[in-house]
């Protein structure tokens, strides 16, 4: 299962600020924090970015980078600062994994981005028309991704097709649309499609303190399905241990008393 | 459209380990691909065969094995000796058998010194094992390890009731460790993770899943040689990737197809060639598992898995 840390976020109040005012030492330690945990990718969301994207996602990329052997998810809706953070990334650690094109035009040039430079690409599927109903309408757009890569010079190796997990407290049927998803994107290809998903989705809007069971018990279901990727909060112990028993249980870990500490 | 010949991919290696002195050190591991699968990946060393000795008479090995050893075998040192010089071993194994409480029940300190004394008369690697008594090879392997200090042997065997003794005196001598545990995979893993969390680097650690000889489990041997592999290699479990010990004479030499007389059982045939066809099997068998360094008593069994090896790489 390939770990997508998803701490630096601009969602967070500490890595907002720290981003303001361009101070890496907060944003060094999430990263340093993730990668000792698990993480095998440190997810990078400066949000849309509209003013001086470019300078912080280089800024981002290079502060993480220095303090961390790890490749990175950009994670922008902005291009040119995406491009920017592709430019500054070092791929000593690994090609990098941009966060990502969908069916919305607007999002097309993400794929481009991937060909120009060798990086890896989320494809989320969502399309022009709003949510997708179910997990048919899902594997049709994740289609016309894959047909849009073939177009760009992008390998169906590099792409990890997410279905969009959306929130279990106002959308449970789609929990098992989603799941379903997994299943069949995995069909569309052989060698089978690579998966991910934003993990935390599942449980936005539920009570604080059910959130984390909520993630877990999702997370399982997923492995089940053969998830290849997760973007997911490393640093939440019990989440993590239910991933490790769920590989046991999967036969992808070898079973010793002591896996949990491995 | 021509055949391709489909190839597995490996995540992780098997660790490279060195054991010995100056200029004769004997090197096993660094693959990077199942046993053998030379088209698949890297096999930068070839498996090596130690032969066993022991600190008294053999008197429990069968006669096919132990005549071989008559002008020998009364002195551990004479015993080295002619194991390198006249077998060309590539590696040497001296089993402290008469440390154990039911044979002569030799103290730590008479260990130390034959291991000492060999040592000196001889410069192939060594691998240093007790006597399999649990209680008793703690302080064995501990007064063992501080006279081979500076030699870099192999000590063993450490296993789960006394492997913290072994593993601490294997670490302040700079040896290298053999881990042992009864035929089970996931104790395996467990053993090693319980010796690297005292510290002990796991580069210098061999696996011992414990042999058997064939026809008495050798296949619940193979079994779990080929988990332990492919969680290495194709799981790149960190806790699984050191050398594999196959300990092949102990277990074939006692086994009765290798003691039944002719008389006994004519249409078996002969008795030597049936114990050395024994030997050669079950060590080739733990060879095709996944096993990087051999344990084995009768030179023409050595020689015939020699054969093999060459012949495979």
């Amino acid at each position: 299962m390939i770990i997508i840390g998803e701490k630096i976020s601009i969602i967070a109040k500490k890595v907002r600020e720290a981003m303001m005012k361009r101070d890496p030492k907060p944003i060094q330690e999430l990263a340093e924090a993730q990668w000792k945990a698990g993480a095998h990718f440190i997810d990078v969301n400066i949000g849309p970015a509209e003013e001086r994207g470019e300078d912080l996602m280089k800024w981002m990329v290079e502060s993480i980078q220095e303090k961390v052997s790890l490749p990175l998810c950009l994670d922008t809706t902005n291009p040119v600062a995406l491009e920017a953070g592709l430019k500054a990334h070092n791929n000593q650690w690994g090609r990098p994994l941009i966060n990502s094109t969908s069916n919305e035009p607007e999002r097309y040039v993400m794929l481009e981005l991937a060909a120009k430079y060798n990086a890896q690409v989320i494809g989320l599927t969502l399309g022009k028309g709003g949510l997708p109903a179910d997990a048919e309408e899902r594997c049709a757009i994740a289609a016309e991704i894959m047909a849009r890569a073939g177009e760009c010079g992008v390998p169906l190796e590099d792409i990890f097709l997410d279905p969009l997990i959306l929130q279990v407290c106002t959308m449970q049927d789609h929990a098992m649309h989603a799941l379903r998803a997994i299943k069949m994107f995995q069909e569309l290809n052989d060698p089978p499609m690579k998966t991910v998903v934003g993990l935390s989705n599942i449980s936005n809007g539920v009570p604080k303190q059910m959130r984390s069971l909520i993630d877990r018990t999702y997370l399982t279901l997923l492995m089940y399905e053969g998830l290849t990727a997760v973007i997911m909060n490393p640093l939440d112990k019990e989440l993590m241990d239910v991933l490790k028993t769920t590989k046991v249980f999967l036969g992808k870990t070898l079973y010793a008393h002591s896996y949990l500490e491995m | 459209m021509a055949y391709v010949i489909p190839k597995e991919t490996y995540t992780g290696r098997v660790l490279e380990l060195e054991f010995g002195k100056a200029l004769r050190t004997a090197k096993v591991g660094g693959e990077n691909t199942l046993p053998f699968l030379s088209f698949e990946g890297e096999l930068p060393n070839k498996p090596v065969i130690a032969y066993e000795i022991q600190d008294t008479l053999p008197d429990d090995w069968p006669d096919t094995v132990k005549n071989l050893y008559a002008d020998v075998s009364n002195n551990p040192v004479k015993w080295a000796k002619y194991c390198q010089d006249e077998l060309k071993a590539q590696a040497i194994a001296i089993r402290l058998v008469s440390t154990h409480p039911d044979r002569e029940n030799r103290s730590p300190e008479d260990a130390a010194k034959t291991v000492k004394e060999v040592l000196s008369a001889i410069d192939v690697p060594l691998i240093i094992l007790g006597s399999n008594h649990i209680e008793k090879d703690a302080p064995v392997l501990v007064a063992a390890a501080q006279a081979a200090s500076g030699y870099n042997c192999i000590i063993g065997k450490a296993q789960e009731g006394n492997y913290k003794t072994i593993t601490a005196a294997a670490m302040a001598h700079n040896h290298k460790l053999i881990a042992m545990s009864e035929l089970d995979v996931n104790l395996s893993k467990q053993l090693n993770i319980l010796i690297t969390q005292m510290g002990f680097d796991k580069t210098r650690l061999i696996t011992d899943p414990m042999c058997s000889a064939l026809g008495y489990g050798l296949e619940y041997t193979y079994s779990v040689i080929e988990r332990i592999r492919i969680a290495a290699l194709l799981q790149n479990d960190t806790t699984m990737q050191s050398p594999i010990l196959g300990d092949v004479g102990m277990y074939v030499w006692k086994v009765k197809e290798t003691l039944a007389p002719e008389v006994d059982v004519p249409l078996w045939g002969s008795l030597e060639d049936r114990g050395i066809a024994w030997e050669a099997l079950t060590a080739t068998a733990m060879l095709i598992a996944g096993a990087n360094l051999l344990i084995m008593r009768h030179p023409k069994a050595v020689e015939t898995v020699g054969k093999v090896i060459e012949e495979l790489i």
